[in-house]
């Protein structure tokens, strides 16, 4: 593959390019939004003075396009903070230091990504399972009463809220039949089995909200792709329905199901936050939440930053995925 | 016992009677044709004998039995049974007729499995077998392709490939050639007819194109409303055709031999192309799809455009009308150069459902020239789309209706109507009756002659049917590789060729006499890859 080489460059490339132009939105979005944000960092009892210094440590008077530009040095080489009493030197890519907390955003960020990412990639795998699973037997039996059973019981899914179904899958689950622990996250690399047995719950509740979806577009992309005449030609060549079905119709809803994923995975990773915060799990959408309520813009970037990079991944992995499962998509 | 056996036949979908008390038989290895027009219910008649019809809600009645099975009380197995392995169907559309996610000797290695139980490597072999006997050069390796990478005679070739995966006692062919241009159409015929002498197997032809017919089989069945009109051996029912529809059918089809009548044509030069070139990509990718083509077009003149597909015809009617702008060259029109869309020189469209937006009235269609110049009064709008409807032969009641209540030939009428909105003084026609049966074919090419001589229109004819534009052209220029390479009087370039591409293309067209047809077919030898 000669042109994948390429592919790759061009779109690695188009991910930076995406990124920076983020970052400026992002920037003048929440930078130039009017509000004290000195007075909100300090706190509400500080004295007129003490909002000053910390305006002036954190470098609040000066123009945004100045502190773009150091925020663009962090970045690409990197960055020193004074913390009043020392200096401290934050490596490239630095995404500058928190305001409330002093940290480093990308500690923080390192910190709470493990989370978010054994949520969602579980999730995923469940969903993807169980939607694609459902669309099939749905399109299989289309127009039977078990068709309808099964297209009901996921539209339920669709229509209930994560909190609904987590706080009835966790009272019955793991409080009246005690069958799961009540969810705490668990490092992977500490207790793997512990990890999955803990995010179990989580998983279902956020894959039973997106299965419905992903079982409406892979059943109407078979019956499209069963209605077309290629389809008549094997029927009319004795090969069976199961055969079609599973063969050729599953086929073609593999590249809207890729595409539909690519969305919903980049966006769960910062954006499960109600999953988070029923099941306690410490991921980057609670984070985020939080830091946008006290201000804390740094972090705030930084976070978008990142879920912008799994937004603009996820959908790379997906083109790429696109060209393998037909070929007659070029790289481009 | 003979192969077929169709008793009393016929077919309801809802309250249409698509088929209606049909019966024939074919004998084994024998070859009969059913020939009608769209609508005339032959494919359905296909479709039965394979039972694909059951399950899909249309009722059917009579009897069908194919090569022993009673195909009308078969269980579904016993029809997956029969499906391919004794009687086999080529469909129309080789493209979409073929899965395109997998390879295609994959796709023929399944049906082969499907009624062997071969094994997969066993199967690969077959598949790359039937593809060299249906002349896929190098076709170990090209099974592995996938449809998109064939051309269009090629995927013809891999799909008659499937149907002799099996060796089956019938094969079905649905419109086997219609999208293919005319050489790779006689390549396709030719083989059909080599593989029945080889293997003994019967063919039942479903086409619309009684030239095709003439080519292929020994009987035809002329259909109409789902009934036989008229039945017999080839030759006698072209040669001397007792029923009247026949007889109707078969003038209205155009032939390459019959020169055109009368011509209004003048000196007075009205548009004039000199040396277009135009070029799609960029770098290494860059073609030239029309390569250094001038063209004169005189007023009340029809200058024909034949060419295959790919060669450039297109391309030049878009540049003429303005549509693309030319890479290199230019066009005058009324002898003053020219850029951009220009009023007096339209075009009508080939495919009349396509070209005309499905949300909008007819009326508003043909309206749009009107606006685009300027026209504002609403009463004198509706007056002139009105008058335009009844010129091609509506009526001005028509003015509300929407596309999809038209026939196809009605709505080639709109097209025309709205290109003559704008006053044109030259008509690009790009394949303008190509999807119109025969009938409606002669009355829309006798529509834009009348136009021509009560409006002194200058006519650029572009069309892959030599015959049809054989009918209408004063002068032809063939196009090959981009280029033309004859440019003529049309009744020279017909009767006395130059060029040996011109005389090729001529040969493939179909004849409609069986003992002509066996005599090129001779002559053309064993048929090379398409």
């Amino acid at each position: 593959m000669s042109g994948f080489g390429g592919f790759l460059l061009r779109r690695a490339v188009g991910t930076v390019i995406t990124l920076l132009a983020v970052s400026v939105i992002v920037y003048v979005v929440f930078y130039a939004t009017p509000g004290n944000v000195a007075q909100i960092t300090c706190g509400p009892r500080c004295s007129p003075e003490q909002v000053h210094q910390v305006a002036e440590r954190l470098r609040l008077d000066d123009p945004l396009s100045v502190r773009y530009w150091h925020f663009l040095q962090g970045l690409f080489v990197g960055q020193d903070f004074s913390t009043g009493t020392s200096v401290e030197h934050c490596a490239a890519p630095c995404l500058g230091e928190s305001y409330q907390t002093g940290r480093q955003v990308l500690d923080i960020i390192l910190g709470k990504l493990p989370v978010s990412l054994s949520l969602v990639v579980g999730a995923m795998v469940l969903w993807l399972l169980l939607g694609v699973g459902t669309g099939v037997l749905s399109a299989w039996r289309r127009g039977r009463i078990s068709e309808r059973a099964l297209t009901a019981v996921t539209l339920a899914g669709t229509a209930t809220p994560v909190f609904v179904i987590g706080l009835v899958l966790m009272i019955v689950v793991c409080g009246e039949l005690q069958l799961l622990p009540f969810p705490q996250y668990v490092n992977f690399t500490d207790d793997p089995e512990q990890w999955a047995w803990n995010l179990l719950l989580p998983w279902l509740s956020l894959a039973l909200i997106e299965a419905a979806t992903f079982a409406r577009l892979t059943r109407s992309a078979m019956l499209e792709t069963l209605a077309e005449d290629h389809v008549r030609t094997f029927r009319a060549y004795g090969v069976g329905e199961r055969a079609i079905v599973v063969r050729h119709a599953l086929r073609g809803a593999f590249a809207p199901v890729i595409a539909l994923n690519a969305n919903n995975v980049g966006s769960a990773i910062g954006g499960a936050v109600l999953a988070e915060t029923l099941f306690g799990l410490p991921g980057i959408g609670q984070e985020l939440v939080h830091a946008v309520a006290v201000v804390d813009l740094p972090v705030v970037v930084g976070m978008v930053l990142v879920i912008s990079f799994f937004v603009v991944l996820a959908n790379a992995v997906a083109d790429v995925l696109y060209a393998v499962a037909d070929r007659r998509v070029v790289l481009a | 016992m003979s192969l077929v056996e169709v008793t009393d036949l016929t077919v309801e979908f809802g309250t249409l009677r698509a088929v209606d008390g049909l019966s024939f038989s074919l004998a084994e290895g024998g070859a009969l044709a059913l020939v009608g027009e769209s609508g005339s219910g032959k494919s359905t008649v296909a479709g039965a004998l394979l039972g694909l019809h059951h399950g899909t809600g249309a009722r059917t009645g009579g009897s069908v039995r194919v090569a022993g099975t009673d195909v009308q009380a078969a269980t579904e197995r016993e029809l997956r049974r029969l499906r391919g392995a004794r009687a086999a169907m080529v469909f129309q559309d080789p493209l979409s007729s073929l899965d395109p996610y997998y390879a295609i000797g994959d796709q023929i290695a399944e049906v082969y499995r499907v009624h062997t139980r071969a094994s997969r490597r066993a199967a690969r072999a077959r598949a790359v077998e039937v593809l060299d006997r249906v002349g896929i050069p190098d076709a170990a390796r090209r099974a592995r392709s996938r449809p998109h990478e064939f051309s269009g005679g090629m995927r013809q070739r891999a799909l008659i490939a499937m149907a002799l995966a099996c060796a089956p006692d019938l094969l079905i062919a649905d419109e086997p050639t219609t999208a293919l241009d005319v050489t790779v159409q006689a390549q396709i015929l030719d083989l059909l007819h080599t593989l029945r002498t080889e293997t003994g197997m019967g063919l039942l032809l479903v086409t619309h194109d009684v030239g095709v017919a003439a080519e292929s089989v020994e009987e035809v069945l002329v259909m109409r409303h789902g009934r036989a009109v008229e039945h017999g051996p080839v030759g006698t029912v072209l040669a001397a055709p007792r029923a009247a529809y026949t007889r109707e059918l078969l003038d209205a089809v155009p032939r390459v031999d019959t020169r055109r009548t009368g011509s209004p044509a003048t000196d007075e030069i009205v548009l004039e192309a000199t040396g277009l070139r135009r070029e799609f990509g960029r770098g290494k990718r860059a073609f030239a799809a029309v390569d250094d083509v001038s063209l004169t077009v005189r007023r009340g003149e029809t200058v024909g455009v034949v060419g295959e597909s790919g060669s450039g015809k297109t391309t030049l009617g878009r540049m003429l009308v303005g549509l693309l702008a030319p890479t290199a060259g230019t066009i005058r029109y009324a002898g003053a150069a020219h850029t951009g869309v220009n009023p007096a020189v339209q075009m009508v469209f080939q495919d009349p459902v396509s070209s005309l937006n499905p949300r909008r009235s007819v009326g508003e269609s043909i309206a749009d020239p009107l606006r685009a110049r300027g026209e504002k009064d609403e009463e004198r709008i509706r007056g002139r789309v009105t008058e335009l409807l009844e010129r091609v032969g509506l009526e001005g009641a028509h003015h509300d209706r929407y596309p999809h209540e038209f026939s196809g030939g009605q709505r080639q009428r709109i097209g025309i109507a709205r290109a003559l909105a704008a006053d044109p003084r030259v008509l690009v026609c790009d394949e303008p009756v190509s999807a119109l049966d025969v009938t409606t074919q002669a009355q829309v090419v006798e529509l834009l002659g009348e136009l021509q001589r009560e409006l002194g229109l200058a006519l650029v004819f572009i069309a892959h049917d030599l015959a049809v534009v054989r009918q209408v052209s004063d002068r032809l220029a063939v196009m090959h590789g981009g280029r033309v390479v004859e440019y003529g009087p049309a009744d020279e370039v017909y009767d006395s060729p130059r060029e040996e591409y011109t005389r090729r293309l001529l040969a493939a067209v179909p004849a409609l006499d069986p003992e002509l047809a066996a005599r090129r077919r001779a002559a053309r030898g064993e048929p090379a890859a398409a």
